[in-house]
């Protein structure tokens, strides 16, 4: 069978699953990094806080989580949260046998927890980034800290941010290939399993990297543009 | 000053403010009719920003009263027992009606010079966008940059985006202006179309304050001159009276400086 036969849309070709699988890797990959957005942002409002005590858990989160490796955080969420989920069970008369939490959610909420640390610094240098006197133009013209946030703040942060998101984006694309342990069919997975009932890896591995790199391209792309139209009116360095 | 049932546009007594170990204002009093220009004077260091930042509350004195319009801006001590404002909800509302320039512009940069202008109006005195967007660009023909209504600010010279500054702040139809040192940071060829807009606002009868080192501004427009040295008033009165026979031997000299 050839390469192109084996990866073709006939009978027995692997076509389509391997594209599944590739959306499934951008899925868990945009809903980690989404939900590292959330909890990034509100590290790095941690991080810049007045309050001490916020700021030693901002900087806590960031070190630990950059600190430790993604594997590790992604068996610890998996197992941990099968630990509690059985432990519910049993509290309710179960069995008190394993069980298993939902691959998908587990995996996008480890990248995202993970994302966020990295999201966390990029939002808090972007916001350093800021020109303080257009903060004070606001307050003078009597907008209060809401308003000032979503109409100066929020605008200018994410421009000078998507650079820097366009990397950790990269990083939890990558990321999301080893939630494959957890048993979720993304794009390794699917190459795995491909290449165990084929006798093929190579194939099958070859082409899970060129539809990674597929993602990364079209994402760089994206991220391009949008870091060209956010730029509009600044004058380039 | 003349007697006058209607309260100062403008009033200040007694303010204080520290940095630190170092007192910037020693109890500054101060006040501006409907209509009055004051040309506030001095040497860097002063206090003389200080004190104009002080009636916005971008800076809290830490002693003294801020009355604009007849209305005393509320302050309380937070728990660490520094000056902070009592009700916010007050401090907006009166910064809304006193318009700040800057030195350095601070037009937002995400903006284009028409969204600029509009967004207090909008935003902030929540007036319908149609009406603010006429009204912003009468107010761009007024300070002579109407064709730079979609730039972004910094596709501006210094002196267009003064002017830009200048109509945001009238957009907020403001019953004083406070200008804080607004040709300082530009280039000499583009001080004076800054000053031929801020001279047409005093001819308005528009009530300022103006942190200043345009002698000739000072002398010509303003209505007063204060001259702050080392956080006190040192010399105040109509500008023939104190360029012409000043009674503080400092102020002969910083005239005389050629500042």
């Amino acid at each position: 069978m050839s390469y192109f036969e084996l990866m073709g849309f006939g009978p027995k070709g692997w076509g389509w699953p391997m594209l599944m699988a590739a959306g499934m890797t951008v899925a868990v990959a945009s809903c980690g990094f989404l939900a590292g957005s959330v909890i990034g942002s509100l590290i790095a409002w941690a991080k810049l806080s007045r309050s001490i005590v916020a700021r030693v858990f901002g900087d806590g989160y960031t070190t630990v989580l950059r600190g430790i490796p993604d594997l590790l955080v992604i068996y610890l969420f998996y197992f941990g949260g099968s630990a509690l989920l059985s432990g519910i069970g049993q509290l309710f008369g179960g069995s008190g046998g394993f069980i298993g939490v939902p691959a998908f959610a587990v995996g996008a909420l480890a990248i995202g927890v993970i994302s966020a640390a990295y999201q966390a610094e990029v939002f808090r240098g972007a916001y350093t980034a800021l020109a303080r006197g257009e903060l004070e133009a606001a307050r003078s013209v009597g907008m209060h800290t809401m308003l000032m946030f979503r109409r100066i703040v929020a605008p200018q942060v994410l421009r000078y941010a998507i650079p820097g998101l366009g990397n950790v984006w990269q990083l939890a694309l990558k990321e999301s290939a080893l939630i494959s342990v957890t048993g979720l069919v993304e794009l390794l997975r699917q190459s795995q399993i491909g290449s165990g009932s084929t006798y093929k890896p190579f194939y099958f591995y070859l082409t899970a990297a060129l539809l990674y790199l597929v993602i990364t391209t079209v994402s760089t792309w994206g991220f391009q543009r949008a870091e060209d139209y956010s730029m509009r009116g600044l004058r380039r360095a | 000053m003349a007697p006058s049932s209607q309260p100062a546009a403008v009033a200040i007594r007694d303010l204080h403010k520290r940095f630190g170990p170092l007192e910037v204002l020693k109890g500054v009093s101060l006040s501006a009719a409907e209509g009055e220009v004051i040309s506030i004077l001095g040497a860097s260091g002063s206090g003389k920003s200080t004190m104009l930042r002080c009636i916005n509350m971008l800076e809290v004195p830490d002693e003294g009263e801020v009355i604009i319009g007849g209305e005393t801006i509320a302050l309380a001590r937070d728990r660490k027992g520094r000056m902070c404002p009592a009700d916010r909800a007050q401090v907006d509302r009166i910064r809304s009606k006193v318009a700040m320039v800057f030195q350095s512009f601070n037009l937002w940069s995400h903006m284009t010079v028409i969204e600029n202008v509009v967004e207090a109006p909008v935003h902030v005195q929540k007036r319908p966008k149609a009406e603010a967007v006429a009204e912003a660009e009468a107010l761009l023909a007024k300070v002579g940059i109407a064709d730079k209504r979609d730039h972004y600010p910094s596709h501006l010279s210094g002196g267009q985006q003064q002017r830009a500054a200048i109509a945001r702040a009238l957009a907020m139809h403001p019953q004083v202006m406070l200008f804080d040192e607004p040709t300082s940071a530009l280039d000499p060829e583009l001080v004076g179309e800054v000053l031929r807009v801020m001279r047409a606002l005093a001819e308005e009868g528009r009530t300022m304050l103006v942190v200043t080192h345009e002698m000739g501004f000072a002398r010509d427009v303003s209505s007063r001159v204060v001259f702050l040295h080392q956080g006190v008033v040192e010399e105040e009165g109509p500008p023939a009276q104190v360029f012409g026979a000043a009674k503080s031997e400092r102020f002969r000299q910083f005239i005389s400086s050629g500042r």
